[in-house]
């Protein structure tokens, strides 16, 4: 029994080995590769504690190794009547007084990093015009199964895409629009539950060093359960230089209504006109109040880098979601609510979705 | 006075465990009862880790998915994990403390039946139009959003459990106060009653937030009340923190009698006394007490602000004090020892390990602004079957083998016993040690599928196997038990050979009555005393006499059916079924009807003369 606990530990202790080199996961994903100063945080968090609970673990496992190796019964003393302890009160005063320590240890940079990551004070200084001063801000409203990103101080809405500059800390607002969904960005840091009452505020940075490794590019997740397609509620993080964001910030701006190039396309948009425009947008600075933006923003759909949220961004996956979005996001919001397509139609729809883009 | 020593028909074996009062005939009810839906529930982990082996996979849908998660939860917690517990503490307590049956045997029946019948209202879902599918935590805003009557199910079915398990609770308590034997003062109980004791408060204080967070939403979903609409002016979050004040502790109701029943095994099969009695005493109230402090550690994302997250943080660290108290004293309570490795010895140590392990991902939860990044992901579901499966199932798997003899009066084959635990133990740490990883590489708890070149096709696959591993093990146990019963080898009063508390004492199993006459209690681990004073017996307390002994009843059984017939009503009144509003008067009425027959009819019991004693052969019937 001793020989295979052993090895039993043994092989354990190889799998974690192994575990170790393969890597700590995909560094867009992965909360073991911080790409911003929370994620590096929470990873100072995560290290700590986890030292302080290995050296509690080797100290079980050391006595533990110990007492079940050496006191085993035997065909010797199989009739021995161990003395019969009662206790030992300078033992028992060891092992409440050391934890209580170490989680001393442990409380401090806890409380104090708890009050860091909530700090959003820079947001609520507004000036005359009810801007935020220096502090960049988005409104993320989750959705049913997507998301929404809106710059109140820059006039902008965008979906599915969340765009922000490096370097820099961008502040959070968040909150629901129908039942809890949770914003997080594992590799930048997280999260915060969008709640259907009353907003959430956090922050996060994301750095240009970590973004550069990535390709600038950034997994989210709905980290909380809210539906069959709570599985596919992804969006992604697009992160700029600052000079970058500004110029994109522009061309948001100035992107007027868009002009559908080609026969086809015109076709597509009087589709769009007649079936899409009820709940969608196709300009980036929708004027219509919150409640009534009950789809994703398409202002810039040509350039997203996943339809709808999860799919690889081509023609192809267009036509499947446009002809049954049920098949590719169970229990979405858009099913049923145009009339079907023909194949025709569907060409027409999908060449001017494509072209909906940022002039380059 | 028919009731004993009789061998009976199956028909009439039938009867007798319907209308039993007696707590042993109850605790078996138990292990029967927690065991098939702690089938139910593996069988839905298995369906869980299949569809999750590999990405983008088909095997069942996205909502039904949601549903088997959502059952997974709510029957292991409910309907198999809880069940069991009280199964043991229906064996062993009354035994332990030197009693001849609970306080009060008729709501123990009641306690049983109730649970019995909220446990198949939930299940009947499955087959009328789809399990609920909001997480077993149900939170609010996506209740009110089913357009099923799934989470309805969820709502009444763990309604009429839990009024079960509040009875059950509230009868322990009374138990262990007033009818412990001349001699076992608190002090000297061992520390699976001390465990079931605590738990049995936490119960009494935990269910009543479940209850009121049920009843709201029950309002919200059959009576149109707007609770938790926020659209009203309700607010959702209400129902977090109702759910995790009951939930919390819930934690603790489950993993305090596992520590007992641990508490048990290292003191016997190490054939030493508990190390630091008193300490262990203390830490099982202090983790009671403080179980009740930290609910808000699983709600550290939802925006309660810094000052809140910190405080419960720090005081869910606390918690790890008392607990680390109790890995210490095990480990000395072995130490110096004559370690027998049975097989529930081997689950025992086993699980110092594995709890531990799933301790100390506890504490870092508890760092609220790391938690940020485990919350809702893999990490966590890590942690909390590491406490749950490596502390409650091992306990159970460990009290099952250690039990068995008591309840039935058979042993479990230990080769098999063996096999199981060293597949079940290694299933075990395959398939949960990886999920930790799982989180921290950013893979989001409760999803129905995953797509791929994200990271974790590999650890979920290694996942999925290890789950198989678990599976075999307990068919394997099944085995082991259907064989032991049909060679049906008897074993004395103490098969184990050292058995240091009261019940390994009397036969195995007991007499209905348990105590010919009561045992004098005179110290901790009273068997113990006596057998190392060369006794085979405990000394009585007092003279061979007429004991006292309640009549069975069959009401508990029609009460309960009752409220389950309502609850069809109660459930199908909201689509305006015809039948609907007579379905819940009649079930009422059954139930109403049953109590009213109980409080008019004199039931004083029987007695068993002491005549009877000196004609009786040895034993009971099993």
């Amino acid at each position: 029994m001793r020989k295979r606990l052993h090895k039993w530990r043994l092989i354990s202790i190889f799998a974690i080995l192994a575990l170790a080199l393969s890597g700590c996961g995909e560094p867009f994903l992965s909360t073991l590769t911080p790409a911003g100063e929370v994620a590096k945080k929470q990873y100072d968090l995560m290290i700590l504690s986890t030292v302080i609970m290995v050296l509690v673990i080797i100290v079980v496992t050391v006595i533990f190794i110990y007492v079940i190796a050496r006191f085993r019964r035997t065909k010797k003393n199989e009739n021995s009547i161990p003395r019969q302890v009662e206790g030992n009160h300078k033992l028992e005063i060891i092992w409440t007084v050391i934890p209580i320590l170490l989680l001393l240890v442990l409380a401090v940079p806890t409380v104090s990093y708890t009050f860091q990551l909530a700090d959003v004070s820079p947001m609520k200084q507004k000036d005359k015009d009810g801007k935020t001063k220096d502090a960049l801000v988005v409104n993320v409203r989750a959705n049913l199964y997507w998301w929404e990103f809106e710059y109140p101080d820059l006039g902008i809405i965008t979906s599915q895409d969340l765009f922000v500059p490096t370097d820099k800390k961008v502040y959070f607002n968040v909150k629901s629009s129908d039942v809890k969904h949770s914003f997080w960005i594992p590799a930048v840091g997280g999260k915060t539950d969008t709640n259907p009452e009353g907003e959430n505020q956090f922050w996060l940075e994301f750095d240009s060093k970590g973004s550069e490794k990535v390709q600038n590019q950034f997994y989210g997740k709905c980290a909380e359960l809210c539906g069959p397609s709570h599985a596919y509620m992804d969006f992604k993080v697009q992160t700029l230089s600052q000079d970058d964001f500004n110029q994109w910030t522009q061309d948001m701006k100035n992107l007027k209504k868009p002009a559908a190039v080609g026969d086809l396309a015109k076709e597509g948009e009087e589709i769009y006109n007649k079936s899409c425009i009820g709940c969608h947008a196709n300009t980036a600075n929708d004027a219509r109040p919150e409640k009534a933006r009950t789809a994703p923003n398409l202002a810039n759909f040509g350039d997203r880098t996943r339809i709808a949220g999860i799919l690889e961004h081509n023609e192809e996956n267009l036509r499947k979601w446009l002809q049954d979005p049920e098949k590719v996001k169970p229990g979405n919001l858009m099913t049923g609510k145009y009339q079907k397509l023909d194949d025709h139609e569907l060409d027409a729809l999908t060449a001017y979705l494509m072209g909906l883009k940022l002039e380059q | 006075m028919s009731t004993y020593a009789h061998k009976k028909g199956f028909g009439a074996t039938i009867w007798d465990y319907l209308t039993t009062v007696d707590h042993k005939k109850i605790g078996i009810l138990y292990l029967m009862a927690g065991g098939f839906f702690f089938l139910v529930g593996g069988l839905e982990a298995l369906f869980i880790r299949v569809q999750l082996a590999v990405p983008n996979n088909d095997f069942v849908s996205a909502g039904l998915y949601n549903e088997i998660l959502t059952m997974h939860g709510t029957t292991m917690i409910f309907l198999a994990a809880m069940p069991l517990i009280f199964a043991f503490m229906n064996a062993a307590v009354p035994l332990q403390i030197g009693a001849r049956d609970v306080a009060f045997p008729f709501l123990n029946s009641l306690g049983f039946w109730l649970f019995f019948f909220g446990g198949v209202f939930l299940n009947c879902s499955w087959f009328l139009g789809g399990a609920p599918d909001a997480g077993w935590t149900s939170y609010a805003s996506l209740t009110m959003e089913a357009h099923t009557h799934g989470v309805d199910f969820y709502i009444l079915g763990l309604q009429i459990s839990g009024i079960g398990t509040l009875i059950g609770g509230i009868n322990f308590l009374v138990t262990i106060v007033n009818m412990r034997a001349p001699g076992m003062t608190y002090m000297r109980m061992p520390l699976f009653t001390w465990s079931s004791f605590v738990t049995s408060a936490l119960i009494l204080f935990a269910f009543p937030a479940l209850t009121v967070g049920l009843f709201l939403l029950m309002f919200d979903r059959l009576f149109g009340a707007n609770f938790f609409d926020v659209a009203a002016g309700g607010n959702t979050i209400i129902w977090e923190h109702l759910f995790w004040i009951f939930g919390h502790p819930e934690v603790y109701i489950l993993i305090l009698p596992a520590f007992g029943i641990f508490s048990e095994i290292f003191a016997t099969f190490s054939r030493k006394r508990l190390f630091g009695y008193s300490s262990m005493v203390f830490a099982t109230v202090l983790i009671g007490f403080l179980g009740f402090m930290v609910w808000a550690h699983h709600m550290f994302t939802v925006g309660m602000g810094p000052i809140a997250n910190a405080i419960f943080a720090v005081a869910t660290m606390a918690i790890a004090v008392p607990t680390g108290i109790k890995i210490f004293n095990w480990l000395f309570t072995m130490w110096g020892g004559n370690i027998k490795f049975t097989t529930p010895m081997l689950y025992a140590v086993a699980f110092i390990p594995s709890f531990v392990a799933g301790g100390v991902t506890g504490i870092m939860n508890a760092v609220a602004a790391a938690d940020y990044q485990y919350h809702d992901s893999y990490f966590v579901v890590a942690h909390f079957h590491y406490v749950i499966v490596g502390g409650v199932v091992l306990a159970l798997l460990a009290g099952t083998h250690y039990y068995w003899p008591k309840m039935f009066g058979t042993l479990l084959n230990e080769t098999l016993g063996k096999i199981t635990f060293w597949l079940f133990l290694i299933g075990f740490h395959l398939t949960f040690f990886i999920q930790h990883f799982l989180g921290l590489m950013g893979m989001p708890r409760r999803v129905f599928t995953y797509l791929p070149n994200q990271g974790w096709e590999t650890g979920n696959l290694i996942s999925s196997i290890g789950a198989f591993f678990m599976g075999i093990a307990v068919i394997i146990l099944l085995i082991n038990v259907v064989m032991t019963q049909v060679k049906n080898v008897r074993v004395g009063n103490d098969p184990w050979g050292d058995g240091r508390s009261l019940e390994w004492a009397i036969p195995s199993p007991p007499p209905f009555y348990n105590f010919k006459q009561l045992p004098l209690v005179r110290g901790l681990d009273p068997f113990w005393i006596e057998k190392m004073e060369g006794k085979t017996e405990m000394t009585p307390a007092e003279p061979l006499g007429d004991i006292h002994m309640p009549n069975p009843s069959f009401l508990p059984v029609t009460i309960s059916f009752g409220l389950f017939v309502a609850a069809f009503g109660a459930l199908y009144h909201v689509d305006g079924k015809d039948w609907a509003l007579p379905v819940l008067f009649v079930g009422m009425g059954i139930t109403l009807i049953s109590m009213l027959l109980r409080s008019v009819k004199d039931d004083h019991g029987f007695h068993i003369h002491k005549e009877d004693f000196e004609n009786e052969d040895k034993g009971g019937r099993a």
